[in-house]
């Protein structure tokens, strides 16, 4: 089916108003040679029911497993409120708040979109979202690099960032004359002393991802000290759930603060759409990538939102942009909102809070059954932790699924990345997690 | 929250105080039927396409099928994590796998990837593979052409990616100028960045020789899919001579536009760019379907898992609903309305170009000696219930309206809008203030941009946090 909704009498009535016989003499600028002349090779219309049945089939092929993984995506709970939101249509079929009259709603929730952002790391100035964390760790590195104007070329990324932000880092950068370098990890953490020794006064940003891949807690606070001393960026990689209790990039002198926004009200998906998290101090506003929607007044006084400082943007400013980005994750950034607003801080405080008891429950179960011990021992960690059991990280996974669990994620499937280590599994624990859940993983890894 | 059932421990056991924390965030605390009630409110100060026509040229917004957002929300889809075990989502590949199939097929490409989150990455991954290419044979070359009635992320992208941008002049008729254009090939240039049709709405009609010239010198023909709408099932960028190309599923394939997001900026090329693309590539394997990563001549690694999946699935259930037939006739069915639409306001407004496919560029310079600008005319349409045009875009054009219906309105509602224009055209020569003050029926009034970027207020701070908290 399509959504065409013209009766033939509809077509034939405009066709005469346009002057023309037939559809096809409006493409009589397309040369003939070059028209398909053929159907496309794909299948037939299908009716809304055989759509359903079509895609309910591919959706039974996947299987909805009970979630320990994490490693960038993470199964928090999503009150039902942010869905009912979200399938508002004055929400999600609307456009990019171009003409703010009649963008109200869209504009004031970016608005309290950027103010939940700022208050949850602690930063001065957020943006309206980017496309994801890793893509924001990217944009947030150029922006360092554009905000150091003394030429600076030297990027340092700690070995224990998520792997694939440092991917999307690598082609981010492809254009720019930088050197990247990692910076070691020792038992799990960022070894500040190699940090100390690597940071000069070519280095234009240091990259530290806290909890970082592997779960671990590292000190933002001890590495912005560092970086500081150089008239270096610390960018800060952060979690949205955990920092209503873990001390914030702001509070410990990050300079930029990124993060996937992910779990906050929005569905793992496969892993997209996500939302990246963008803030920075204020002094950085007019060099961040992005949309930004501002409070102003009209014509009458009244209060109202615009997106402004657009001045940075693309659309404005063409290849002298601060990023080529135009979208933004509008419709997950309400999600988070929505989230944010329904649990409150004291809601976000015990997500956090049930995440960290339970983590620790299942770290502990799991190391007291034979064969288990954690890949770095001592090493504190807030809601996921890496572990090295009896069997390979395949079997484990293998074994879990087989009673329902996805037990976590295989960390000797980063094969070429600093962090990659064989046999290791990472197990993420949120506050969904039933204590009973956790006894089941743990007798299913243990059989 | 549910309260704990693990063991009590102490919190400070679990994580120090010293990195907890010491001024919680500023958060509301408000009953959920306030929030429900609160995010209702805000969404009826918004226009969207469920309300009425918002025929913003470019951005095809077209009526997005609520089936799309019911398939996309099945556990199997919605609830799936990325690093599942590739035996675990087997459909999900499968259905991306397909997805790209289809996409081949439609834009007459030999190899899809789906991992750019939206156009503008796409475009970064399309000038990449420039980049790639060229640098495979030698050097990667310094520039690439873009003609001055192009989008801005494309020269943004160019920069981004570490190209000079060389714009080059449209011909009087909209179109590109062989002449212009080969005034400035040569062998530093790595490609010719072009939206077909063009934000004219023109398709190139000389496309097959610019596509050989560019390729004489061995410059790679890039796509800027934003029109794709208008010709899918009709002709295939990649049979005219196109060798990158990226979709924008929010356009065509009418993944809704979210209020700004999330797009969805899938990328297709022939065969000679197909081992340069991002990591990784959902590929078939026996009867299987897994991630290829194995891909030593990628440009490497753009969005922080697999695309974005939730679009993907939307995109796919509509390619199917429409199928093979359905496809064409939604192309034909835009070009139709832009036809009809066009013939309506041709007279009251100039247009320049004359008229486009899936979109035309009207000029509202015309009623400036009225003392009405173009952006006057945008927001007197406020009033009647329609978004405005796209207005202002493409620079070329003095006060342009560039306007795009799309398939899915019908003659009722085109003639609504059609109506509206002419009467605001009656109103700048008999009442231009009632113009010119406009929008007048709108939840707020124009509003002072000036002041919001001169004085950023981009977040909610009654006080300091810390005396919020005192507060509390």
């Amino acid at each position: 089916m399509s959504y065409v909704p013209h009766s033939a009498e509809d077509v034939r009535a405009m066709l005469e108003a346009v002057g023309v016989a037939g559809v096809e003499e409006l493409y009589d600028d397309v040369p003939r040679e070059l028209l398909l002349g053929r159907d496309l090779a794909i299948p037939p219309p299908l009716a809304e029911l055989d759509v359903v049945r079509l895609l309910r089939s591919l959706a039974q092929r996947n299987e909805v497993l009970t979630c320990f993984a994490g490693g960038g995506i993470y199964d928090h709970y999503v009150p039902a409120a942010v869905d009912q939101i979200l399938r508002r249509s004055e929400f999600y079929t609307a456009y990019t708040p171009y003409q703010p009259e009649v963008a109200q709603g869209s504009l004031q929730v970016i608005y309290e979109f950027q103010t939940a952002v700022c208050e949850l790391s602690g930063m001065d100035v957020a943006n309206a979202s980017i496309y994801d964390g890793a893509s924001a760790c990217a944009e947030a590195v150029r922006m360092a690099v554009a905000v150091a104007k003394d030429r600076r070329h030297k990027v340092l990324v700690s070995a224990t960032l998520h792997p694939h932000y440092c991917k999307v880092l690598d082609t981010y950068v492809a254009g720019l004359d930088l050197d990247i370098r990692t910076v070691p990890h020792v038992g799990g953490v960022t070894d500040l002393g190699a940090l100390a020794d690597s940071v000069d006064g070519s280095t234009a940003a240091v990259v530290l991802q806290n909890p970082n891949f592997f779960g671990a807690l590292e000190s933002w606070e001890d590495a912005a000290a560092i970086v500081h001393a150089h008239g270096a960026l610390l960018v800060a990689v952060f979690d949205p759930v955990v920092s209503a209790l873990l001390k914030s990039p702001g509070e410990c002198g990050a300079d930029i603060a990124v993060a996937e926004g992910q779990p906050l009200g929005n569905a793992m998906s496969f892993g997209g759409p996500g939302v990246g998290l963008f803030a920075a101090r204020r002094e950085y506003i007019r060099q961040m990538p992005g949309r930004i929607a501002g409070a102003t007044v009209d014509e009458d006084g009244k209060r109202g939102f615009v997106l402004t400082l657009q001045t940075r943007e693309q659309h404005i400013r063409r290849e002298r942009a601060t990023s080529n980005i135009c979208t933004n994750q509008a419709l997950n950034a309400l999600a988070a909102t929505v989230h944010v607003a329904t649990l409150g801080l004291s809601g976000m405080r015990q997500a956090a809070e049930l995440s960290l008891r339970k983590a620790h429950y299942a770290f502990e179960r799991l190391i007291a059954t034979d064969g288990f011990e954690p890949l770095f021992p001592g090493t504190p960690f807030f809601k996921e932790f890496a572990v090295r059991g009896p069997d390979p990280a395949g079997v484990l996974i293998a074994k879990a699924r087989a009673r329902g669990y996805l037990a976590g994620v295989d960390l000797g499937r980063f094969g070429d990345s600093a962090l990659a280590v064989e046999d290791g599994l990472l197990i993420a624990v949120t506050e969904k997690r039933t204590r009973e859940e956790i006894d089941g993983l743990v007798e299913a890894l243990a059989s | 929250m549910p309260s704990s059932d693990v063991p009590e421990r102490a919190l400070d056991d679990l994580l120090a105080a010293e990195q907890r924390r010491s001024v919680p965030p500023n958060l509301p605390e408000v009953p959920e039927h306030e929030v429900i009630r609160h995010y209702t409110a805000l969404s009826l100060l918004n226009h969207h396409i469920d309300r009425g026509l918002y025929p913003l040229g470019s951005c095809t917004m077209k009526y997005n099928p609520k089936v799309n957002e019911e398939v996309a929300r099945l556990p199997g889809f919605a609830q799936l994590h990325p690093f599942a075990p590739r035996e675990a989502v087997q459909g999900a590949f499968r259905l991306q796998y397909e997805l790209q199939e289809y996409l081949k097929e439609i834009a007459g490409m030999d190899a899809v990837t789906l991992q750019p989150a939206a156009g503008a990455q796409g475009e970064f991954v399309g000038v990449l593979l420039m980049r790639a290419y060229h640098t495979a044979r030698g050097a990667p070359r310094s520039k690439i052409l873009i003609p001055d009635s192009a989008h801005g992320t494309n020269p943004a992208t160019v920069a981004l990616a570490g190209y000079d941008v060389v714009t080059l002049k449209s011909s009087p008729e909209g179109l590109l100028d062989v002449a212009e254009l080969k005034a400035h090939l040569d062998s530093e240039v790595a490609g010719f960045m072009v939206t077909n049709p063009n934000t004219y709405g023109k398709f190139e009609k000389r496309i097959v020789d610019i596509a050989r010239l560019v390729h004489e010198v061995g410059g790679l023909m890039y796509m800027d899919g934003a029109n794709l709408n208008a010709i899918m099932g009709v002709t295939r960028p990649g049979d005219v001579g196109f060798d990158i190309l990226h979709f924008n599923t929010h356009k065509s394939f009418s993944t809704p536009h979210g209020g700004g997001g999330p797009g969805s900026g899938p990328v297709g090329v022939k065969s000679h760019l197909a081992e340069f693309l991002p990591v990784p590539v959902t590929v078939k394997d026996g009867d299987g379907y897994r991630l290829d990563w194995n891909r030593p001549r990628s440009i490497g690694k753009v969005h922080g898992f697999w695309g974005q999946f939730g679009l993907h699935v939307r995109a796919f259930a509509y390619i199917r609903s429409l199928g093979n037939t359905g496809i064409r006739e939604t192309a034909q069915a835009a070009v139709l309305n832009n036809a009809y639409v066009t013939a309506r306001l041709q007279g009251t407004y100039d247009l320049p170009y004359g008229r486009g496919l899936h979109e035309s560029v009207f000029s509202g310079a015309s009623l400036k000696r009225f003392g009405v600008r173009t952006h006057d005319v945008a927001k007197r349409l406020l009033d009647f219930g329609v978004h405005a045009p796209t207005v202002y875009f493409p620079l070329t054009v003095p006060e342009a309206l560039m306007i795009e219906p799309t398939e899915t309105e019908t003659r009722e509602e085109l003639d609504r809008f059609a109506d509206a224009m002419l009467q605001i055209a009656r109103e700048a020569e008999t009442n231009p203030d009632l113009v010119r003050s406009a929008p007048h029926t709108t939840p707020v009034r124009r509003l002072d941009e000036g002041r919001a970027a001169r004085q950023p207020d981009v977040r909610y701070a009654p006080t300091s946090s810390a005396e919020a908290v005192a507060a509390r």
